[in-house]
């Protein structure tokens, strides 16, 4: 399981480095999107696969998994949530201010010498 | 071109209400089960994104009137005061409360300070989350 | 168990709610905010007594015991850093009255200075790893509205940067975090503490110290992960890169500080050897910077790069005198940034314009203005008996204990480069020919920018010639640094 679990995230990654380097800014968010997911997936691994019921109190459960990396993940999804959202509206923001969504025309600055 | 979204308006209307108490069952039901107030704030949002959907901004607005901004500043403080309540009772910080009460027509229900805090975070989702939607989509 | 502590970051945070509310009406905002600080500062000044009478203090939150919960630890380093930040930003914050635009102001400027300030001190103060994650997000958060508010393009265009290097940034945060707690199993700082020394696995370790410096280097502005920071903080208006420069970066240098003198402590040659190293070339990097640029604002902002790598410089030593000159230079240098941020900031009001070659001559004009920057400009480089010669000199003291003659020479070296530097700004705008001057300066405005920049500069000579009476404080945090196990004890048994 962890030896699919690792192809999976490193599927993830690849594809957001490969967003990520690309030129448009709305795929630029997606592949951050992509990294965040990749790195929760990360966790979850991380957090080994042993146990089989969900750690919710109730009665006759021993064999649960370990909570915390589902928490880690809980709170990180919600702040890449988070970011994600800020982001994609500073990106409109930007495109309509800026007209282009090409990183490669924001480059430098104005008063550049 | 003039679309006829009469279908689609009428639809809206009713599903609002079904995904709203969708939300609200996922809110209570965080308490023991999966659930809470994150979740239950992203759907109540997509119900609201849902009447944007069929009639526009400026309507729902005025359906139903609150300024998002100050939905996520009241969530906050029902949250960090819920959590900042008990250093008043000199505990640690976050620290919660739970109690069983015998309440008329639901009989033994538990308590718990930690319903409070999620509401917090239910207010701040759904602020947010319109917040973000109307900033996007106010200029078409 | 002692909730006191956490009045710094908790003040704030409820006042930049209640800020949330009245966005029109600028006099209750301002009032709020300078009171709200004013509180915080109280509370952080008790702080520092508490923790020198009665050593490290530790809440876990929600009544949990010590390892499982969310433990906040209040030792020396943080409750000086705390300390230092609010009464920093309260400077900033008034400064900002006059400069930062109604247009801003309106516009949750005050609760976004509010959340970046839960966010610092929280990272300043959290005893968990994955809660300093947490406290990063917050202040991130907070500063990605600071640098886009007021949506000029210059700013919109920078803010993109800057948000996708965070992101990156923070993804690889939480992955270093996920192959910490799959190695360890836990993630309370002083439990990882113990952990790894009964684990007793030192190349996973390693490999996990470097993500770190590589998570923390690219917030603190290390050699190679500090090509962001000069054109992101060149766009937002004085205040806010005040605030930026003055404090953020210090987080990340604060938390490779701390995470390399309490866990990573196994393999010094390799970890520390690689810290210094990279200290070296980030000075070196910052030097060219700051000798290369003819605009004010970039010149200082490389003194920034430059003093990151003096203060992990003195981090690498791993002894207790370079590591209490790492404590007093950290602490000057956030004071003195902020105060030079706010000078230039006034010379750019009055001639107009950010590039060196126009000014000119304005000592005739505004003789105050310049004997205020001449004295901060030689506090940061060092100049006896000003700030930032007790840090310096303990950490080249330290340097020649460890052994480091060479870099210990380079270190004072590139004081001359900082000297010159900020040297440049003084001749260039004060002395020479009249150069450009701005045809809309109000002598009022001027004053009331003035004012508090003067009170901060006082701030900072203060500091310098006071040393005698902070030295007790920076040395109990040295020892914190020093001997991790102060720390893990005041955690595991504090919950008690």
């Amino acid at each position: 399981m962890e030896i699919i679990m690792a192809f999976v995230c490193g599927f993830l990654f690849m594809a957001a480095i490969y967003l990520i380097l690309s030129r448009s800014l709305l795929r630029i968010i997606i592949g951050t999107g992509l990294l965040s997911h990749g790195a929760h997936l990360l966790i979850l691994t991380m957090g080994s696969f042993k146990g089989s019921a969900p750690p919710v109190l109730s009665d006759g459960v021993t064999d649960y998994v370990d909570p915390i990396p589902q928490a880690l993940i809980l709170t990180a999804i919600v702040i890449s949530f988070g970011v994600t959202a800020f982001f994609l509206v500073l990106a409109y923001r930007a495109y309509q201010e800026l007209q282009t969504d090409d990183m490669t025309l924001m480059k430098g600055s104005e008063d550049h010498e | 071109m003039k679309t006829n979204d009469v279908i689609l308006q009428f639809t809206a209307k009713l599903v609002f209400f079904i995904i709203f108490f969708y939300a609200v069952h996922i809110f209570f039901a965080g308490h023991y089960t999966p659930g809470g107030g994150f979740v239950g704030g992203l759907v109540t949002a997509s119900a609201i994104v849902l009447l944007v959907i069929a009639f526009d901004i400026k309507t729902v607005q005025s359906i139903i009137p609150i300024n998002y901004l100050s939905l996520v500043a009241v969530g906050l403080i029902i949250a960090g005061g819920t959590a900042a309540f008990s250093m008043f009772m000199n505990e640690p910080f976050f620290t919660h409360y739970f109690d069983y009460f015998y309440l008329p027509l639901i009989g033994k229900t538990s308590l718990h300070t930690a319903a409070l805090f999620d509401l917090g975070v239910y207010l701040v989702v759904v602020g947010v989350t319109m917040t973000i939607i109307q900033t996007i989509g106010e200029d078409e | 168990m002692n909730n006191f502590l956490l009045l710094p970051i908790i003040i704030p945070f409820f006042f930049g709610m209640i800020l949330m509310f009245g966005q029109k009406k600028l006099a209750y905002q301002r009032i709020t905010t300078l009171l709200g600080l004013l509180m915080a500062i109280i509370g952080a000044l008790g702080l520092v007594y508490k923790v020198h009478a009665d050593g490290p203090q530790t809440v876990t939150f929600g009544s949990w015991p010590a390892p499982f919960g969310i433990t906040m630890v209040s030792d020396m380093v943080s409750a000086l850093l705390v300390t230092t930040t609010l009464i920093l930003a309260f400077f900033i914050v008034w400064y900002g009255f006059e400069s930062i635009g109604k247009e801003r102001e309106r516009f949750f400027y005050y609760p976004g200075v509010m959340f970046i300030i839960t966010g610092v001190n929280g990272a300043f103060t959290t005893g968990d790893i994955f809660n300093l994650f947490v406290f990063f997000e917050v202040l991130l958060m907070a500063s990605y509205l600071l640098i886009v508010l007021g949506g000029e393009k210059a700013q919109l265009r920078e803010s993109i940067k800057y948000i996708l290097v965070n992101v990156i940034s923070s993804a690889f945060f939480v992955i270093t975090v996920a192959f910490l707690y799959s190695v360890v199993g836990t993630l309370s700082m002083a439990d990882i503490a113990l952990k790894i020394t009964e684990i007793n696995q030192p190349g996973i370790i390693t490999v996990i110290a470097v993500l770190f410096l590589m998570v923390f280097g690219m917030k603190a502005a290390i050699f190679p992960l500090y090509f962001w920071l000069p054109s992101a903080y060149s766009a937002p208006p004085i205040p806010v890169l005040a605030l930026f420069g003055a404090l953020l970066t210090k987080v990340g240098v604060y938390a490779i500080m701390r995470t390399y003198t309490l866990f990573f402590t196994h393999d010094l040659a390799f970890t520390h050897e690689l810290l210094l190293i990279l200290s070296v070339i980030t000075i070196i990097a910052g030097c060219i910077g700051a000798l290369a640029h003819f605009d004010v604002k970039q010149i200082i902002i490389y003194n920034i790069v430059i003093a990151v790598g003096v203060i992990l410089f003195g981090v690498a030593q791993m002894n207790e005198v370079a590591l209490q000159g790492a404590m007093f230079y950290l602490v000057h240098d956030m004071i003195i940034k902020a105060a030079l941020f706010m000078l230039i900031g006034i010379v750019i009001y009055i001639s107009g314009t950010t590039n060196l070659r126009k000014m000119g001559g304005l000592m005739k004009t505004y003789p105050a203005l310049g004997w205020f920057y001449l004295i901060a400009a030689l506090g940061l480089a060092g100049v006896p008996p000003l700030s930032g010669f007790v840090g310096k000199l303990l950490i080249v003291q330290g340097g020649f204990q460890a052994d480091n003659i060479w870099s210990s020479i380079f270190i004072l070296a590139s004081s001359l480069v900082v000297l010159l530097s900020v040297m440049r700004i003084f001749i260039y705008a004060f002395w020479g020919e009249q150069g450009q001057i701005s045809n809309d300066v109000n002598k009022t405005t001027y004053n009331r920018l003035f004012f508090p920049t003067m009170i901060l500069v006082f701030i900072s000579i203060l500091y310098g010639v006071g040393t005698e009476w902070i030295t007790t404080l920076m040395g109990d945090a040295a020892k914190i640094l020093v001997d991790p196990s102060i720390y893990t004890d005041a955690v595991m048994k504090g919950g008690e």
